[in-house]
C-alpha cells in the first residue's frame, strides 16, 4: 500500500434478493475441474471447527491440502471446550423459526454491526451443518420419538439450539476431525501437529506460504501454497485470564496484518457474565458456567459492605441487594451478557463484591439456587444444573446446592479478527479467514450458540467453494520455490525474531510477568466498560510495558529444542501489539454497541448506539509499525433490518 | 474450606529429549494454595525455576477445562492423581492439604507413547488409531435431513456415553499391558452404537484394532485399570463390545489389512 493512498475495502456481496444471494453467486463462481485440483496445494492452519471442516472437506474435493495446529493433536483445537450449543433454523420445535428470524436475530443482536449478505448465508447454511453432523455421527441429544432435540439458549424466543450434554463443541469438533483423520488417511491432508505459525509469506500481493516453527525441534520451515487459509481461533487471551484455552494466540493473523491483511473491529469482545471468579494472583485461566444458570438461579450481593465477607447464608433477605431483579424488572435475572456484566462489574466497584480478596479487591457476585431448590426440589435442580454443579465444586471446592455460587464475568470471544469480503478472503489475495479469526458474521455481539454455526459453515460450506473460485479464476501461478527472495527474508525475519526474544538484554522475568500485567490494562481500560481517559491511559502503558518486555523477558533453554517457555514469549509480544491497536479501535469508536461499552455513550444507562456516524466496519491497515494503523471504513447498509433500539428495562 | 497455604516437595520426572536418560528431580514449594489447580503449581513452580534460569518442566495442557484431553501427569502412581474422575488441569491442591505432601510426578508412560520432553509424550499413536477407520464416510453436503435417521434416545445416550473420551491416554498409562482398548472401544462403540454408523461397523473395529495392535499398545486381560483411571468414566463394557465387533468382523473378513506407520 502506497502511503496517504489507503486501500478501497470491496465487500463482494451480491445483490438482489437476500435469499437468492449465495445460490446466485455460487452459480456464477468459476470451478476447478477433478483432475486438476491435485495440481492446488492449499494450506489450512488451525483445525478447530472452521480449519478442521474446511481441511477435511478440500482435501475431500481432491486439493492437496496440509493442515496445521499447535497441539498435539488436531482433535485438541480449542472449540472442544464449547459447552451450550450451536444453533440452525430447522424448526424442528415449530415454535416459528426460520432461516429469516435465525439471520433478523443475529443482526439484530450484534447490533447492526455486521453485513447482512454473510449474515443471511450463515443463516442459510445452519440447516446443512447439522445433517452433516448427524451424518457423521455426532451423538445430538434426542427426543423419546427419536428426532433431535432441542432447547432455547441465550435468551432467545425460539429453541433451536441443538446440543450434546454439555459438550457440544467437543463432538462437533470430533466430528470433524473424524472427516480429517479420513482424509489424512486418503493422503490428500498432510497434518502437523506441534507446528506454529510464525509468518505469512506474500509474494506479489499474493498469499503464497507459511513459515513455521516445529514445537518438538525448533526446526524454522517454510511452506509454499497456491491459497493459505488462516483458521486460527479468537484473541482472547491478550486479557491474560479468559475462558479461552491457554494456547490460544493471535500470532497467526497478527503476522498477516503486518504483512497487510487489515484488522476488523478489534475493540469488539464479548465478555460472559457467568464464569467461576479468580480466586488468587496464581490464576492462570477461567471456566465458563453456562450461562443456562441464570434460567433459574437469582443474581444478588449483600446491600452492606460489611456483609462481604459473611457467610452468604446468614444474610437476611432485606439486606440482600438482588440489583438485575431490582434494574430490570421486565427480564430480572435474564438480561443479556453485556448488561448482566456490567451490573457486575458496577456492584463490584461500589465495594459490594464479594469472595476471595485479590489484588485488593473482591470481585465476584453471588447466583443463588436456594430459591430454586425451594420451589422445584433438589432434585431437579440436580438434574438440570447436576454436572455444571460439579464442575464447580471441583474448582472452588464450595457445593452450590449448600451455598450460593460466586460468578464474576470473563472475556470469553473475540468479534474482531482479519476483515473478509463476502468470500472470506482478506484484502491480500489468496488469504482466506475462517471461523473466531476473521471479523465476519456476529458485528458488535455475538448471540449464543452462533459461533460453533460460523465455524462450520466457513469450514464445511463456504471456504471450499469460495476458493475453488479464486483458483479456477486465477489459474496461472508463478512458481515460489524455497529460495525465493520473499521466502527466504520471512524465514529470516523469524529467526531473527526468535533471536531477539531468547536474547533480550537484562533478562528478569518470565513472559507470564509481562502478559498478566498487559492483561490487567486490558481488563481495567478496554474490558466491560470503556472511557477516554482510561483508553489514552492504556495507549500510553502498553508500549512502555512492552519495551519492558523486549528488555527484560527471561527465556530459558534454546530456541532449537521443545520450549513452552519461547512459545508463550512469541505470543505475548503480539498481544502487546494487537492490545494497542484493540485500545485505539475502542477510543475511535464514539458510540456503544453490542460488546463494546463506551460510558460517555449512554441514555439512561442503556448503550448508545450512533448509526449516523459509525455503521461502518472499522478496518485497520499495517502502517509500518506498531500503533500507526490507518483506520479504513467499509460502510454497513441495511435493507432487511432496519436498525432499532435495544432496550431491557 | 481452608484458605491456609502448605508446603510441599514435588520429585518431577526430567528427561531432555527422547534418546536421553532421565531421572527425578527434587522441588518444594513452600506456599501451595488450596485453590490452586495442580498446573498452577506446576507454572508457579516453572516461573521461578525460569526467573532463576533454569529450564522450566515441559507439560501438555490446553484447555484446563478437562475436555481436550491434553493435559495427563502421573502423580503418586495414578494418572491423572487422587481424584477420581478428574484430570490433571481440573485436580485441585485441596485434595493434598491432609497429604500427601511430598508427591512424585511422571509421564504418562508407555512403549507406543514416547517421551519427548519431561512429563510431554507423543500420542500420535492414537490419531493413527483414528486414521485407520474412526469415522462415518460421508461426503461433505451430501448428507440426508438430520431428522430423517430417527436414534432411540437410548441408543443416543449410550454412543454420547462413548463419545465423552477425551483422547487423554490415562487408560493406557494405567493399565498393566499398556493397552488402548479402551480408548479404541470407545470409539468403536460410539460409531458402531448408531445407524449412520452400521454400513462400516465391522471393517472399522478390524481397521482400528489392527492398527491399535501395530502401534505396540497390548492387549486387553480385563484388569479394569483403565476404567478406574478414566477421568471421563468410560465404561469396560465399550471394550467388549469392540471384542464382540472384531470377532464378528474376523469371521466375515477374509482381505488382510495392511499395518501401517
Ligand atoms: C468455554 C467456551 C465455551 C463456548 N461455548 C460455545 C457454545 O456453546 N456455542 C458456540 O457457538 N460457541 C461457543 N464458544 C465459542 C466457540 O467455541 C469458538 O468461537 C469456536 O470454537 C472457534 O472455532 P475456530 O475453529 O475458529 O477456532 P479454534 O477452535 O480456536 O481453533 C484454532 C486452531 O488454530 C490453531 N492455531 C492457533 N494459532 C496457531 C498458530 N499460530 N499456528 C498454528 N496453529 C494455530 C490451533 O491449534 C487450533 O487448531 C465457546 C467458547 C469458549 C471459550
Ligand atoms: S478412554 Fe478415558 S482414559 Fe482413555 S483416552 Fe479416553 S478419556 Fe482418556
Ligand atoms: S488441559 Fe485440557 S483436559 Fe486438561
Amino acid at each position: 500500500m502506497s502511503e496517504g493512498n489507503l486501500m478501497e475495502l470491496r465487500s463482494n456481496a451480491p445483490t438482489g434478493p437476500i435469499e437468492e444471494r449465495w445460490t446466485k453467486h455460487k452459480a456464477a463462481s468459476n470451478l476447478v475441474a477433478p483432475a486438476n485440483r491435485r495440481r492446488y496445494n492449499v494450506i489450512v492452519v488451525g483445525s478447530g471447527l472452521a480449519g478442521g471442516a474446511a481441511a477435511a472437506t478440500l482435501g475431500e474435493l481432491g486439493y492437496n491440502v496440509k493442515c496445521f495446529c499447535y497441539q498435539d493433536s488436531p482433535r485438541r483445537a480449542h472449540s472442544i471446550a464449547a459447552q451450550g450449543g450451536i444453533n440452525a433454523a430447522k424448526n424442528y420445535q415449530n415454535d416459528g423459526d426460520s432461516v429469516f428470524r435465525l439471520f433478523y436475530d443475529t443482526v439484530k443482536g450484534g447490533d447492526f454491526r455486521a453485513r447482512e449478505s454473510n449474515v443471511y448465508r450463515l443463516a442459510e447454511l445452519s440447516l446443512n451443518i447439522i445433517d452433516q453432523a448427524v451424518a457423521q455421527g455426532v451423538p445430538f441429544a434426542r427426543e423419546y420419538g427419536g428426532g433431535l432435540a432441542n432447547r432455547s439458549f441465550g435468551g432467545a424466543q425460539v429453541s433451536r439450539t441443538f446440543y450434546a450434554r454439555g459438550q457440544t463443541g467437543q463432538q462437533l469438533l470430533l466430528g470433524a476431525y473424524s472427516a480429517l483423520s479420513r482424509q489424512i488417511e486418503a493422503g490428500t491432508v498432510e497434518m502437523f501437529p506441534r507446528h506454529e505459525m510464525l509468518d505469512l509469506i506474500v509474494v506479489d500481493g499474493e498469499a503464497r506460504g507459511i513459515v513455521t516453527r516445529n514445537l518438538v525441534n525448533g526446526k524454522i520451515e517454510a511452506h509454499t501454497a497456491h491459497v493459505v487459509v488462516l483458521a486460527t481461533g479468537g484473541y482472547g487471551n491478550v486479557f491474560y485470564l479468559s475462558t479461552n484455552a491457554k494456547g490460544s494466540n493471535a500470532t497467526a493473523i497478527w503476522r498477516a496484518h503486518r504483512k497487510g491483511a487489515p484488522f476488523a473491529n478489534p475493540c469488539f469482545t464479548q465478555i460472559h457474565p457467568t464464569c467461576i471468579p479468580q480466586s488468587g494472583a496464581y490464576q492462570s485461566k477461567l471456566t465458563l458456567m453456562s450461562e443456562s444458570l441464570r434460567n433459574d438461579g437469582r443474581v444478588w450481593v449483600p446491600r452492606k459492605k460489611e456483609d462481604c465477607d459473611k457467610d452468604p447464608r446468614s444474610i437476611p433477605e432485606a439486606d440482600r441487594y438482588y440489583y438485575l431483579e431490582e434494574r430490570y424488572p421486565a427480564f430480572g435475572n435474564l438480561v443479556p451478557r453485556d448488561v448482566a456484566s456490567r451490573n457486575a462489574m458496577y456492584v463490584c466497584n461500589d465495594g459490594l463484591g464479594v469472595g476471595p480478596m485479590v489484588d485488593g479487591q473482591r470481585r465476584g457476585v453471588y447466583l443463588d439456587f436456594a430459591d430454586a431448590i425451594k420451589r422445584l426440589g433438589e432434585q431437579t435442580v440436580r438434574e438440570r444444573y447436576g454436572n455444571l454443579f460439579e464442575m464447580y465444586e471441583r474448582i472452588t471446592g464450595e457445593s452450590p446446592y449448600e451455598t450460593p455460587m460466586r460468578i464474576y464475568p470473563a472475556i470469553h470471544y473475540t468479534m474482531g479478527g482479519l476483515w473478509v469480503d463476502y468470500n472470506l478472503m482478506s484484502t491480500i489475495d489468496g488469504l482466506f479467514v475462517g471461523g473466531e479469526a476473521n471479523f465476519s458474521d456476529h458485528g458488535a455481539n455475538r448471540l449464543g450458540a452462533s459461533a460453533l454455526m460460523q465455524g462450520l459453515a466457513d469450514g464445511y460450506f463456504i471456504l471450499p467453494f469460495t476458493i475453488g473460485n479464486y483458483l479456477g479464476t486465477k489459474r496461472n501461478f508463478k512458481e515460489i520455490g524455497d529460495d525465493h527472495p520473499a521466502v527466504k527474508d520471512a524465514l529470516n525475519e523469524v529467526t531473527d525474531r526468535i533471536k531477539g526474544l531468547m536474547n533480550a538484554p537484562d533478562p528478569k522475568h518470565a513472559p507470564e510477568y509481562y502478559h498478566r500485567k498487559l492483561g490487567a490494562i486490558m481488563w481495567d481500560k478496554c474490558g466491560m466498560a470503556r472511557n477516554k481517559a482510561g483508553l489514552e491511559e492504556a495507549i500510553e502503558e502498553i508500549p512502555k510495558l512492552y519495551e519492558e518486555f523486549k528488555r527484560h523477558v527471561k527465556i530459558s533453554g534454546s530456541g532449537e529444542s521443545f520450549n513452552q517457555c519461547l512459545e508463550r514469549a512469541g505470543r505475548t509480544a503480539d498481544f502487546f501489539e494487537l492490545g494497542l491497536l484493540m485500545c485505539k479501535d475502542a477510543l475511535a469508536r464514539e458510540e456503544s454497541c453490542g460488546g463494546h461499552f463506551r460510558e460517555e455513550h449512554q441514555e439512561e444507562g442503556e448503550a448508545a448506539r450512533d448509526d449516523e456516524n459509525f455503521s461502518y466496519v472499522a478496518a485497520w491497515a499495517w502502517n509500518g509499525e506498531s500503533g500507526s494503523q490507518k483506520l479504513i471504513k467499509e460502510p454497513l447498509s441495511f435493507e432487511y433490518v432496519k436498525p432499532s433500539k435495544r432496550s431491557y428495562k | 474450606m481452608s484458605d491456609k497455604t502448605f508446603k510441599m516437595t514435588l520429585h518431577v520426572w526430567r528427561q531432555s529429549g527422547p534418546n536421553d536418560a532421565g531421572k527425578f528431580e527434587r522441588y518444594e514449594c513452600p506456599e501451595v494454595n488450596p485453590h490452586m489447580s495442580f498446573l498452577e503449581l506446576l507454572d508457579d513452580l516453572n516461573e521461578r525455576l525460569i526467573a532463576d534460569g533454569q529450564e522450566g518442566i515441559a507439560f501438555d495442557h490446553d484447555c484446563r477445562e478437562g475436555i481436550c484431553g491434553a493435559c495427563g501427569v502421573v502423580i503418586n502412581g495414578v494418572p491423572h492423581g487422587p481424584q477420581r474422575r478428574t484430570t490433571t488441569c481440573q485436580l485441585h491442591m485441596r485434595q493434598f492439604i491432609n497429604g500427601p505432601h511430598e508427591v512424585w510426578v511422571e509421564p504418562f508412560r508407555a512403549s507406543a507413547f514416547p517421551i519427548i520432553k519431561d512429563l510431554t509424550v507423543d500420542r500420535g499413536a492414537f490419531d493413527r488409531i483414528i486414521q485407520a477407520g474412526g469415522y462415518v464416510s460421508v461426503r461433505t453436503g451430501s448428507a440426508a435431513e438430520a431428522n430423517e435417521i430417527p436414534v432411540p434416545k437410548k441408543i443416543a445416550d449410550r454412543a454420547m456415553d462413548a463419545a465423552e473420551c477425551i483422547g487423554c491416554g490415562a487408560c493406557v498409562a494405567a493399565c498393566p499391558n499398556a493397552s488402548a482398548s479402551l480408548f479404541t472401544g470407545a470409539k468403536i462403540s460410539h460409531l458402531g452404537l448408531l445407524p449412520q454408523g452400521q454400513p462400516e461397523r465391522e471393517d472399522r473395529a478390524r481397521k482400528m484394532v489392527a492398527q491399535h495392535d501395530a502401534e505396540g499398545f497390548g492387549g486387553c486381560t480385563n484388569h479394569n485399570e483403565c476404567e478406574a483411571a478414566c477421568p471421563k468414566g468410560i465404561s469396560v463394557d465399550f471394550i467388549a463390545q469392540m471384542n464382540r465387533d472384531f470377532l464378528k468382523s474376523m469371521l466375515t473378513a477374509k482381505d488382510d489389512v495392511p499395518n501401517r506407520k
